[in-house]
């Protein structure tokens, strides 16, 4: 197993490096990111200005949600990796195939690090610059406020992780479709919708009609944001926190299990690009 | 071969060629459309749980949404070759070519692609409009479809200015990055509420230095024939679209600036 392990941290790595590159269009992320939030947050707190009865989420808690799937969201998996896409395009995808480990866990290593090196560029600066810079501008009814306790803040960290190894797996799911698209432009589409409603970054999921709630708990995209960022702001208590953490961990797994048998049939009627 | 003529020339060959790859045309439309339905249902989402957005009803604010989507479609659809200008011509060095050529940069960029997946964003726009404006019972006169189609008009032009002046920055960055992003995708955001939910620093922003209420809110407010909350007047309303315009003229003379400093990057 160990002998396993090692190229995958040397891929997970190497990736992660090349994608720390760009730092310009990181800050062109953040201020993007930031300008979204704003947006978001006016939004919303003008709806929230007109409620009359008691709400599923207080404002800070709506607050803490919106700057949270800002900072985070190169993590969700709304896009392909652009050079996954044009390796299937050129044929050099074929090379993957030559590799002495398990093509799966060897995309699975290069997904993560597409997924988190985003993030750790961008959501740092933008957690402080939520955090920190905005009481100091007198604006402290915007600021991202703290975890809600320290069994929320342990219950959040966790549930990142479950939440960047899911993301890993559904965009694995579009990375292996690509094989029989080729393109994937209209991939990243429909993906994007699917992940962004579902995940609560549109609307956050408890402000959903109560109708809709018995679906939108059983689905696997809350795994991606909505979970984390209810179990940071307290919204879902510390007694909630095992659940939910079970709850994302199995639909890690049964994506896991459904793109390594669309793998097993992807590669076995492959038609690589030549040239 | 004038100007009108090579433009449709040039189209024509865009649409066929995107017309080769049909499953990936047909997934892309259906995602933009997708977009703005799920857009839309996001807004229905926040009425249905809070009930009303500080006196505006769901039909109004489905109307700035659908004109504001619709209008940006238009601008996009025409603007596709200055929207992914840098990637294809500043980073390879294709744009020394578009220079020899005896005609406009802007008129071959303009005819560098007629994105047929926009249209996946303008139907649903269109469609959304003529939903609200049916739920409103609004008239059908002539002076309220025309002013909205001026306001498209100008709206049309703020959105093509702002891909030109994307592009423009690409004389400076190489890439194209996606601060960009902020005003075109982030203003069809901003543009689908009603402009005074918003902060006062960003009111001004949104008029005085990008004219986006300009060519959305303040012409559409005239449309609805409600009283604006921020107190402008009806002929102000009326007349604001032309900052669209006038938007664009500003950003075709940075482009041209921009194309004087332009050096090949030689690959």
């Amino acid at each position: 197993m160990s002998a396993n392990i090692g190229p995958l941290v040397a891929v997970v790595s190497a990736r992660y490096r090349t994608l720390l590159q760009y730092r310009a269009a990181a800050f062109a992320g953040f201020a993007t990111q930031l300008f979204w939030g704003a947006i978001r947050l006016m939004i919303l707190a003008a709806f929230f200005a007109a409620a009359t009865e008691p709400q599923p989420m207080d404002l800070s808690q709506i607050v803490a949600y919106v700057w949270l799937g800002q900072a985070l969201l190169g993590m969700l998996p709304w896009n392909v990796d652009a050079d996954f896409r044009a390796q299937v395009r050129d044929g050099t995808v074929a090379y993957d195939l030559l590799r002495p480990l398990d093509l799966y866990s060897y995309w699975f290593g290069r997904t993560l690090a597409f997924r988190v090196a985003a993030p750790t560029l961008r959501g740092i600066p933008m957690v402080l610059f939520a955090m920190v810079l905005l009481p100091l501008a007198g604006l402290g009814d915007w600021a991202l406020t703290p975890p809600a306790s320290a069994s929320a803040f342990a219950g959040f960290a966790a549930s990142l992780v479950l939440a960047a190894m899911l993301a890993t797996a559904v965009t694995l799911l579009a990375h292996i479709s690509l094989l029989w698209t080729i393109s994937g432009v209209g991939m990243d589409r429909i993906l994007t919708v699917l992940v962004t409603v579902f995940s609560g970054l549109i609307v956050p999921l408890p402000l959903f009609p109560d109708w809709l709630q018995p679906f939108l708990n059983w689905q696997p995209f809350r795994g991606l944001a909505d979970v984390p960022y209810r179990i940071y702001s307290g919204n879902i208590p510390p007694a909630e926190i095992a659940g939910e953490l079970f709850f994302v961990l199995v639909w890690m797994i049964a994506l896991v299990l459904l793109g390594r048998l669309i793998l097993l049939r992807g590669v076995r009627r492959m038609v690589v690009q030549g040239g | 071969m004038n100007s009108a003529a090579l433009l449709y020339r040039y189209l024509s060959i865009s649409l066929r060629g995107q017309l080769q790859y049909r499953a990936s045309f047909l997934m892309a439309a259906l995602g933009n459309l997708l977009n703005c339905v799920i857009e839309l249902a996001g807004i229905w989402v926040l009425f249905d749980r809070f009930g009303n957005l500080s006196g505006w009803s769901f039909a109004e604010v489905a109307f700035f949404c659908g004109a504001v989507n619709a209008t940006y479609a238009i601008g996009e659809l025409m603007a596709t070759g200055f929207d992914q200008f840098g990637t294809l011509y500043v980073k390879t060095g294709d744009f020394d070519r578009l220079l020899l050529r005896p005609r406009s940069t802007v008129l071959q960029l303009a005819g560098h692609e007629l994105s047929l997946r926009r249209l996946g964003r303008l139907l649903p726009g269109l469609v959304i409009v003529i939903a609200a404006w049916a739920a409103l019972d609004l008239p059908l006169e002539a002076d309220r479809l025309a002013l909205l189609a001026f306001a498209m008009a100008g709206g049309v032009a703020f959105f093509f200015a702002l891909m030109v002046l994307q592009a423009t920055m690409c004389f400076w960055t190489t890439e194209s990055l996606e601060l960009m992003n902020i005003l075109t995708y982030g203003g069809v955001e901003t543009a689908s509420y009603p402009l005074p939910i918003y902060h006062r620093l960003f009111r001004r922003f949104f008029t005085f230095v990008v004219p986006l209420a300009c060519i959305g809110y303040f012409p559409i407010v005239a449309v609805l024939g409600v009283d604006d909350p921020l107190g402008t007047s009806r002929m102000f309303q009326v007349a604001a679209p032309l900052a669209g315009f006038a938007f664009f003229g500003v950003a075709i003379g940075v482009w041209q600036l921009g194309v004087r400093r332009y050096t090949s990057t030689g690959s």
